[in-house]
């Protein structure tokens, strides 16, 4: 029976190696984490915006939040370990692409028949994943030294100054829109792109781009909303 | 109409290949591309310089042989032609066009602008087939019913020629689009589902060992490709891909 068991375990790592060591198990695997990705961008803008409406529902969530043991212990490191995933697979797989063509094109229109956005998301995730550094920077680092080494006392009421006081810097706030400009070009093709890789493309394919091409510019629309909202006020 | 060709000479795959400038005269409109460059040869014999070597063979777009990628685009500026499809009508007198051969890690260039697309051969050795008993009792394929749908985008992904166009355009040298119209044209029949799993699986694998990037799903292949093969096909092999790894 235990033998069986390993078997099984062992021809599922086996299958899940072959998986990931392919290109399609690859892509599998960015567009999965990428739209894990979205979920949670919807979420976090989700709980962002009641900042601008009511400081104690901001402040409510933001304890809720930073304080459940659920949301600490098992969805912070699944959140964390999708964003690692993400950007690691598509180091990969940009560097399988580099190597694909070893001497360049003197003449290559690739504009003519492939939007910028499209053809340089490596440069559009690397300006996201530079403003998930100076975020993790601003917000989650000194979060982790409140309540797990300096073991603070509990202050439900702390969450919306944080957040204001980071917005009282122009140069941060003109990062953060910046930074947001980008995600909103790496959402633009991702999102819609995610389900081509997982192997959706049909009748509602256009339906799909088109949900994705509102959500990659209202969402980063919404977060540099509220920077500036707390900045101007 | 009068020209100029960058063209790109390499002797061998084994040494540097350069852009070579050359100047045509008395070009007519109606010549096809591959026509000109005859012209251009037949010149350049009569110099004494070695004639540029080029792959073509039906000359009516159906073999997939002809393989330049001109001014930045594969088989040149028109849409759903093959290079000995296009005619330099499509240019201007005084033009300048540059010729290159289709560049990616997986098609090495044999001469100037002949690359060797054999990867693709192998590709398809890998299960891009039906194994049909042939001992004389096989059925007729006719008599299979088949869905017309079904039947129409078979026969859509079967128009594939294995130019290599797609690769050549695509910015990560990916060969999706190819291997997934050879996938589909069989996944869509009942006769390809016997062999179905080992055939994705099979020909993904030695797609990934001969070198080709990954797709971005850019759609570039899509736009370039002279037989108009749907992205719609990289999708089915995605998911065929998927359903195969789980199957084992």
């Amino acid at each position: 029976m235990l033998l069986t068991f390993y078997a099984l375990i062992l021809l599922y790592k086996l299958k899940f190696m072959t998986l990931i060591s392919s290109s399609i198990g690859r892509k599998l695997i960015m567009a999965l984490s990428g739209l894990f990705l979205i979920v949670f961008l919807t979420q976090h803008f989700a709980i962002n915006i009641t900042s601008v409406f009511s400081k104690a529902l901001f402040n409510e969530i933001s304890h809720f939040m930073g304080n459940n043991p659920l949301v600490q212990f098992v969805f912070q490191p699944i959140l964390i370990l999708g964003v690692m995933l993400h950007f690691t697979m598509g180091f990969i797989l940009e560097l399988k692409n580099w190597t694909s063509r070893e001497v360049k094109y003197k003449s290559y229109k690739g504009i003519l028949n492939a939007p910028w956005v499209s053809r340089n998301m490596i440069l559009s995730g690397l300006v996201v994943l530079s403003f998930l550094g100076l975020h993790m920077y601003d917000f989650w680092i000194p979060e982790m030294d409140y309540k797990y080494v300096e073991v603070l006392p509990l202050d439900p009421d702390r969450y919306f100054e944080e957040l204001v006081h980071k917005f009282e810097s122009p140069l941060r706030v003109g990062l953060y829109a910046l930074s947001f400009i980008f995600l909103s070009l790496h959402l633009y093709h991702g999102f819609a792109s995610s389900f081509q890789s997982v192997g959706f493309n049909n009748k509602y394919s256009k339906s799909i781009k088109s949900i994705a091409t509102v959500f990659s510019i209202i969402v980063p629309i919404g977060f540099v909303f509220i920077a500036f909202f707390h900045f101007l006020k | 109409m009068n020209l100029t060709l960058k063209i790109w000479r390499q002797a061998n795959s084994n040494t540097k290949g350069k852009i070579e400038t050359y100047q045509i005269s008395e070009v007519s409109p109606d010549m096809s591309f591959l026509e000109m460059m005859d012209v251009l040869n037949e010149e350049l014999i009569e110099k004494g310089i070695d004639p540029v070597a080029f792959d073509h063979d039906c000359r009516e777009g159906i073999c997939g042989m002809c393989s330049m990628f001109i001014n930045g685009e594969a088989h040149g500026p028109d849409r759903l032609v093959t290079t000995c499809q296009l005619h330099m009508r499509k240019f201007k007198d005084g033009d300048t066009i540059t010729i290159e051969p289709f560049r990616a890690r997986a098609f090495p260039v044999i001469k100037d602008l002949t690359v060797d697309r054999s990867s693709f051969d192998r590709i398809q050795q890998a299960g891009g087939f039906v194994s049909v008993n042939t001992s004389g009792n096989t059925q007729d394929a006719n008599a299979i019913p088949i869905d017309k749908k079904d039947a129409d985008k078979a026969f859509d992904a079967a128009t594939c020629i294995g130019c290599g166009a797609c690769v050549a355009t695509c910015k990560n040298a990916s060969a999706m689009l190819f291997v997934s119209a050879k996938v589909s044209q069989y996944a869509l029949l009942p006769q390809g589902k016997v062999e179905a799993t080992d055939r994705v699986l099979n020909m993904v694998n030695q797609m990934d060992e001969e070198g080709f990037g990954n797709c971005t799903n850019t759609g570039a292949c899509e736009i370039e490709c002279p037989k108009g093969i749907s992205l719609e096909n990289i999708a089915r092999m995605n998911r065929e891909y998927l359903f195969a790894s789980l199957k084992g």
